[in-house]
């Protein structure tokens, strides 16, 4: 513990009465100060004090913490109850009302020790997640050709034929099909809408069976003049869970991305309100108005046009927190489409997915090559992924996409 | 806006974050200056403090010891999805009401207007945690594992937090006087939303230090000896470095002291450690890596 009073840029006791009236009144007395007056002895310090704080948040924002105003009032107020001119008072009034978690706090002793000069009041505590820095390398380079796949209208009239060449087609790998078989396959995909899992909503509406709604019974009894003549119940309404979809349209899975958008969109079409797609490549691109055309050649064109990055590199890691910043994964289940070849850090998709997993109701990662025989999720990308993932899935044939639908239409 | 919390006998005295360590120390829990510090601003602010660590670093216990220190009850709401009004905040009384009215109507009364009045009345509304807690002064209300609760409710319970007042449609506003001493936990399975943490005074619980484990150690359980408080607070060290899948909190290192000095051990054998495994590491596959690696010793 440092000595007391040795602070830079900390005025002392009472150094200063006559605070402007915004700032903290001292709280231990309970009165409230009028501006202007000096009621007892002040804990406070005059401007400087203000100053010193409004600073010493200033740089915490530019580290990255969200030491807002209404924080940095707090941080006033706290000190208002503290020992100013005590370097601990200082560090732990300004940790509990500027910081909102964990992560905030190795960069909040990095600030607290360059603002006041060098002193850090308190050690920085052992086993503080340290983030280690993995550079890998995709090995796979992109092919760099867009899958050029038109949406072509087949002749309708070998339908009996085709049901048993769709059951074969089912489980083919979409990357090894022909063009004419991926347009049937494709056609398949639109149709695939099997409604949504329900989440609870907070909100009753009446129901035949469920918990007794007590106010409509009693109000019903009441009209009777207290006759209770039958027993009303309740049930939670539902609404459908949110789906977000990330697709990754990077080089190496150019051989999907144009069927897991199609995907996007049968899914989008089905659940119009509870569904976002975005898609991920070296940049992530909103797409889910473009896939709300009812034409999924249309929407097709309209999301080609969106993207700017069609087989570039994967830089999942950034585009993850990118996306985390946007406020989309809270409860929703979040679909991840990508092989996992980062060419970022592999560090960060690990640290982002961590977050991921903590926000989403489910994280459920679609992996073409799972679907592969003999298939390891050997590359960094995935490896730093897979602890959050709870529901590891293929994604290379029709078979495996209508398990995924399946598995969003009920928990 | 400084909210003093009141109506506590003892705020007065605790006029500074090392006496409330004291206080808390009179009661068993060992509180570092961080932990003090922010307890005691929680006191003095109005404010709720907001507890975040991994399980077992002593969330709970803080909100129970912190009630005991201030001689006020402590009111405690578990949080679990789907957690509603009815459950959170009050209910009314249902079987009582019907029973006034067979009451009103064997008396003659038919009056539908005065009927409703006497049938909202306070007497028949169920007082759920966050209710009772506004109404009972002083309090400490703990908000336990939040993250377990859906974001509606971590909504529904910040419009709460911000002006410590309840509105029931049929009865009016219910405001306290005094806002509760609030500590709101949680484990970090899930982000808690920026708008409650910003109310909250923020603290971030760290598994204790070798030495204050070990005084911990020695303060809960009288009949442990300084040599196997640091043999299993060292133990605990180990074993929270090695990659488990749930390292030991302090409330399980407390577990396996207090299981080996039932067993009457004066030391931290290995095969005593062995045998003991079980207070302290609740899956198999843990146990199965701590005994492997030889961190509890060679047998």
């Amino acid at each position: 513990m440092p000595e007391r009073g040795a602070f830079p840029g900390m005025p002392h006791h009472g150094a200063r009465p006559g605070v402007s009236g915004h700032t903290a009144s001292p709280g231990a007395s309970g009165h409230t100060a009028s501006p202007g007056t000096s009621p007892g002895p002040r804990r406070d310090g005059g401007g400087g004090l203000v100053a010193t704080v409004t600073g010493f948040a200033r740089t915490l924002r530019a580290a990255g913490v969200g030491a807002d105003h209404e924080r940095t009032q707090n941080m006033l107020r706290a000190l208002a109850v503290l020992d100013v001119a005590e370097p601990a008072d200082v560090y732990w009034a300004g940790r509990v009302t500027l910081c909102a978690s964990p992560d905030d706090l190795p960069r909040y002793d990095r600030c607290f020790e360059a603002y006041f000069a060098g002193r850090r009041a308190v050690p920085r505590p052992a086993g503080m997640p340290a983030v280690t820095v993995t550079r890998h390398m995709a090995a796979l380079d992109g092919d760099g050709g867009r899958d050029d796949d038109r949406d072509r209208d087949e002749d309708a009239e070998a339908a009996a034929a085709r049901a048993s060449r769709i059951e074969v087609l089912r489980h083919r790998d979409v990357a090894a099909l022909t063009p004419a078989e991926r347009a049937e396959i494709h056609r398949m995909l639109a149709l695939l809408a099997r409604g949504r899992e329900q989440r609870r909503s907070r909100r009753f509406s009446p129901a035949r069976r469920g918990p007794l709604d007590e106010r409509r019974t009693i109000r019903e009894a009441l009209r009777r003049g207290g006759e209770v003549a039958a027993l009303r119940r309740r049930a939670h309404r539902t609404r459908p869970r949110k789906v977000v979809l990330l697709i990754d349209v990077s080089g190496s899975m150019a051989p999907y991305a144009d069927t897991l958008l199609r995907l996007a969109h049968a899914l989008v079409r089905s659940e119009p309100r509870a569904t976002r797609a975005y898609t991920v490549g070296t940049r992530l691109t909103a797409v889910t108005a473009e896939l709300r055309h009812r034409d999924p050649g249309l929407a097709m064109n309209a999301v080609s046009a969106a993207i700017p990055d069609w087989s570039g590199g994967t830089r999942l890691g950034e585009e993850l927190k990118e996306f985390l910043a946007l406020h989309e994964a809270r409860g929703a289940t979040v679909v991840i489409a990508s092989d996992g070849w980062e060419r970022g850090d592999a560090g960060l998709l690990g640290a982002q997915m961590a977050r991921l997993s903590r926000l989403a109701h489910r994280v459920v990662w679609v992996n073409p090559h799972k679907g592969h025989e003999g298939y390891r999720p050997l590359t960094a990308g995935m490896r730093a992924a897979l602890p959050y993932i709870d529901d590891f899935v293929a994604g290379h044939s029709l078979a495996a996409y209508e398990e995924l639908a399946e598995r969003l239409s009920h928990a | 806006m400084l909210r003093e919390t009141g109506g506590i006998p003892h705020t007065s005295e605790i006029d500074s974050p090392r006496r409330l360590a004291e206080l808390l120390d009179e009661h068993a829990y060992l509180a570092d200056e961080g932990l003090a510090t922010a307890c005691f601003l929680a006191l003095r602010m109005g404010r709720p403090l907001f507890l975040e660590g991994e399980a077992g670093v002593g969330k709970t216990e803080l909100a129970k010891t912190l009630a005991a220190v201030l001689g006020a009850p402590l009111i405690r709401l578990q949080c679990y999805e789907g957690l509603d009004a009815a459950q959170a905040l009050y209910d009314w009384d249902f079987a009582r009401q019907i029973l006034h009215l067979k009451a009103a109507e064997a008396a003659g009364i038919t009056d539908a207007a005065r009927l409703e009045g006497e049938l909202y009345d306070r007497r028949f509304l169920i007082a759920r945690p966050l209710l009772k807690a506004l109404e009972t002064q002083p309090s400490v209300l703990l908000v336990d594992e939040i993250d377990r609760g859906d974001d509606e409710f971590e909504a529904f319970l910040l419009e709460i937090l911000s002006d410590y007042t309840i509105s029931i449609p049929e009865l009016g506003t219910i405001r306290a006087e005094r806002p509760p001493v609030v500590v709101v936990t949680s484990n970090r399975t899930r982000d808690v939303h920026d708008a409650l943490k910003r109310r909250c005074l923020y603290h971030w619980l760290e598994h204790p230090s070798f030495d204050r484990e070990v005084s911990i150690l020695m303060r809960r359980l009288p009949g442990c000896t300084a040599a196997l408080a640091e043999q299993v607070a060292r133990a605990a060290e180990r074993l929270r470095a090695a990659d488990l899948a749930k390292p030991p909190g302090i409330a399980e290192t407390l577990d396996w002291a207090e299981a080996l000095l039932t067993l009457g051990a004066r030391d931290l054998d290995p095969g005593l450690a062995a045998a003991t495994l079980g207070a302290v590491l609740k899956h198999r596959e843990d146990q199965a890596v701590a005994l492997r690696n030889g961190i509890l010793g060679r047998a």
